[in-house]
């Protein structure tokens, strides 16, 4: 399948912004959503809308197969040991906080360290620090080098009896680059200390398998690999999650209920609390086999190709700063974050997106990475498989002459 | 020129150009010719609330008129301050406290700026309108 197939799949490509053909290039953020995936929505809520879990009516069994359906499809996508160990949450951000508040309750205390690394997306530090307050606890930075690449010397030099957790992004959002998870894993369990990975930047880039990378959790979202909003998982090895105590109290999560006190339901269901996502989740189902579709095809080697000159056209250019840099491009998501000497990142996105070019612009919710290097926000460019050669050339061209523009 | 025709030239002017980008080539030339902004005058309290990147607004009342400074790190932003500050600077504050600032609604601007830079542009305008009615009293 090649990128131009691909992108027929998806309506909203052929959409034009301002007369000119829309260039979407913001997928980090999110993602466009194929015929199948919004197929799969509709068909839940013109169809099969019933409530999941409870109910013996046909309605109610299709949705709960549909959506049960879509946690053994999760298992397969990331290589999970088991059904139980995924627990389908709102995104990535309320996966982390499931583990802050729960993992946290139980097993971080007044002195605790929690190292996070200096890269991470405010979603994998806003939980911790809120953690650390509740606690008493100390979150310790695991500082990046000059390109981005997390510094693992330094990481082994972090640890202490008091490291309860280590947090890191598999990919940084601003940076692209791919994080060594599997050695950082390796380091933190020989010190006795389980790692939380963000993956929401490599799910759709990356064939991840949790048993290899031997992660403690893994969490990411839906809608930034073609699924609907509103949808995420966390994956915890079963061992953490039958410690864990639950997160949010309500229906379905319980086995028994009385006033002297409340039993829970098993894994993972214990921490769905509430009706959950009923007609998103089973969006899953299609957005994993269109991942699938792409593994070998025409479209993810013209995106090798895209990274390749994108990478090139942006690192050779004096006028821009690119961040997230490494000599082997295997390390990295087709994913540029820069910046323009003199030129303001918002002025730079406003004239971009006038040319029909989406790229998101300003701190990218990583302050602290914007603070190490010395700036208020850049603009990131981030491709997908359904993006073309003829985009990525528009996209620099375009850039040129914002900038000319601009200077 | 009176506060009307200065208003209908901008209108005019912008209604020169077909495409935004050409209307931004335009607000980017306001900017790059606004006179320079002296880096003592950039401080905390003559910044903008509100807008993205930072905005320097100076006002000074000479002969009962208002006459306005300003500057940005933005180049946009700073062609779009000075876009109104050319239409306000040099009237009476009791004209700029009084109008409506409707043309800038007019020339679409507004809608073709990111939310943020939006809001931006409702601080610089309420930013204005405040000075003006501290001294009209």
């Amino acid at each position: 399948m090649t990128a131009e197939e691909l992108r027929k799949q998806f309506p909203i490509l052929s959409r034009e912004v301002y007369g000119k053909p829309l260039i979407y290039l913001d997928n980090a953020a999110t993602t466009q959503r194929s015929e199948s995936v919004i197929r799969a929505l509709s068909d839940s809520a013109l169809l099969h809308n019933g409530n999941t879990h409870r109910a013996v009516y046909a309605l109610a069994g299709e949705a709960t197969r549909a959506y049960e359906c879509a946690r053994v499809d999760v298992r397969d996508f990331i290589d999970a040991a088991s059904v139980d160990e995924i627990v389908f949450t709102s995104g990535t951000t309320a996966s982390i906080n499931l583990v802050a508040y729960s993992f946290g309750d139980k097993f971080i205390g007044s002195g605790d360290e929690i190292i996070v690394a200096e890269s991470e997306h405010h979603s994998d530090i806003i939980p911790w620090q809120l953690l650390a307050q509740r606690k008493g606890a100390k979150i310790v930075v695991m500082p990046v080098e000059e390109s981005g690449a997390l510094d693992l010397e330094k990481l082994e030099s972090l640890f202490n009896r008091r490291t309860k957790l280590v947090c890191v992004a598999h990919v940084s959002n601003v940076l692209g680059l791919i994080n060594p998870i599997k050695e950082i894993a390796s380091m933190a369990h020989s010190h006795g200390v389980p790692v939380l990975v963000d993956g929401a930047q490599a799910v759709a880039h990356l064939k991840v398998s949790v048993r290899d990378l031997d992660c403690d959790f893994y969490a990411f979202s839906g809608h930034k690999m073609y699924a609907a909003t509103g949808t995420g998982v966390l994956y915890a090895k079963k061992e953490w999650l039958e410690q864990m105590p639950p997160f949010i109290g309500g229906g379905e999560m319980i086995d028994t209920v009385s006033w002297e006190g409340t039993t829970y339901a098993p894994i993972p269901f214990k921490f769905e609390a509430g009706t959950p996502n009923i007609n998103s989740v089973p969006t899953f189902v299609p957005a994993i086999g269109l991942i699938r579709s792409l593994d070998g095809s025409e479209a993810a080697f013209g995106l090798d190709k895209i990274k390749n000159f994108v990478y090139n056209a942006l690192s050779s250019d004096e006028r821009i700063v690119l961040r997230g840099t490494t000599q082997n491009l295997d390390e990295k998501v087709p994913l540029f974050s820069f910046s323009v000497k003199g030129v303001h990142h918002e002025d730079l996105a406003l004239l971009l997106d006038k040319q029909g070019v989406a790229v998101r612009s300003g701190h990218m919710c990583a302050q602290p990475l914007m603070t190490r290097y010395g700036v208020s926000g850049m603009v990131r460019a981030s491709f997908a498989p359904y993006n073309t050669q003829e985009e990525a050339q528009a996209f620099i061209l375009a850039l040129d002459k914002s900038i000319n523009m601009l200077k | 020129m009176s506060l009307e025709e200065a208003k209908q030239a901008v209108v005019d002017d912008f209604a020169m150009f077909d495409e935004w980008l050409d209307k931004y080539e335009y607000i980017i030339g306001l900017g790059k010719n606004l006179e320079p902004f002296p880096e003592d005058k950039k401080t905390e309290d003559r910044l903008i609330n509100g807008c993205q990147s930072r905005v320097w607004l100076d006002c000074r009342a000479r002969d009962g008129k208002l006459w306005f400074t300003a500057d940005s790190d933005a180049i946009i932003t700073k062609g779009i301050i000075s876009l109104l500050i050319g239409v306000y600077s040099g009237r009476p504050a009791k004209e700029i406290a009084g109008d409506d600032f409707a043309f800038v609604n007019v020339i679409g601007l507004s809608e073709n700026l990111s939310p943020t830079r939006a809001n931006g542009l409702s601080s610089m305008i309420a930013t204005i309108k405040k000075i003006a009615g501290d001294y009209a009293g």
